[in-house]
């Protein structure tokens, strides 16, 4: 018995089932934004798993992209974060509800 | 550990197989743990820590997959930098006094168990119904047993274009962090463009 690609891919489900979690109960944006992040880890995971599954770098690059738009992503997040802080001295999503109807 | 455990250890063949299983049973529920740790942690510095310490399971895990690069920039770039910027802004922004307690909509949580149950169920589903068997190509073999050199020869020939695009979004993401970071209040200086656009109105 050994290891298989297919059981990164469960773990990868999991991982990402966690994060959808965080992202639906949790209310501050910091941690909604580390849930983005745990759920862009697992499919990296997933396209690493897949890669080795087919013996394929291609995954690999694609998991690579994914690390900087994440990266991208995360700077220009936490630029918003500070920015509504500065006007609402509040990090909690239920905060932010200038466009509420 | 369980005897179910045991057994697999001892029936795994070659000493690298035996290693990797024993820290896949050690590092994968860990990986899960730390990850509803940070889910469920009331503190948004004990979560950021919890996460730093999923993301190194996933360094191993990648190393597993052997894709060594990978791992080396998951510990570089997620734990180093993007971690450091959480912690960064957490500090600036002081700790907020969590909101854990009280649900703001009335039946959110309950539906936000049933949604997550469901996606479980449905990704486990797909995942046994076209079950993806084997242990995979030996990639070391497929890259000539040097990874970074391989990925290196994808990136600047079949993958130049977005390798490029990448690093515009790159310089895009530092201007828009700098500008939504300004503060709006204080005079700018005498002459500067954005001077001269605010007296325009």
């Amino acid at each position: 018995m050994r290891v298989e690609p297919s059981w990164y891919l469960v773990l990868s489900a999991l991982l990402f089932t966690i994060g959808v979690a965080g992202v639906l109960i949790r209310r501050n944006a910091i941690v909604l934004f580390m849930c983005v992040e745990l759920m862009l880890n697992s499919v990296n995971l997933s396209f690493i798993a897949f890669s080795k599954l087919n013996g394929d770098l291609n995954g690999q690059i694609l998991s690579f992209f994914v690390m900087v738009v994440a990266a991208a992503e995360v700077v220009v997040g936490l630029g918003i974060l500070v920015a509504i802080f500065r006007k609402r001295s509040s990090t909690s999503v239920d905060d932010v509800n200038l466009l509420k109807g | 550990m369980s005897p179910l455990h045991a057994g697999a250890i001892l029936a795994a063949t070659t000493s690298a197989e035996r290693a990797e299983l024993v820290l896949f049973i050690i590092l994968a529920p860990l990986a899960v743990v730390t990850a509803l740790g940070m889910v469920l942690n009331r503190h948004a510095v004990y979560s950021a820590l919890l996460l730093v310490i999923n993301f190194f399971c996933l360094a191993a895990f990648y190393v597993f997959l052997q894709a060594q690069f990978l791992a080396a920039v998951q510990v570089i770039v997620y734990a180093g930098a993007i971690m450091v910027l959480f912690l960064f802004v957490l500090m600036l922004l002081g700790i907020s006094r969590e909101d854990m307690l009280h649900e703001t909509i009335r039946g959110q949580r309950p539906a936000a168990a049933v949604l997550v149950a469901l996606l479980l169920a449905g990704t486990i589903w797909a995942l046994f119904t076209h079950p993806f068997s084997g242990v995979g190509a030996d990639l070391n073999a497929v890259a000539g047993n040097d990874n970074v050199r391989a990925i290196g020869r994808l990136l600047f020939t079949r993958y130049v274009f977005a390798f490029e695009a990448t690093g515009l979004l790159l310089v895009v993401a530092a201007v828009g962090a700098l500008v939504l970071g300004k503060r709006a209040g204080r005079p700018l200086p005498r002459g500067s463009a954005a001077q001269r656009e605010e007296q325009v109105p």
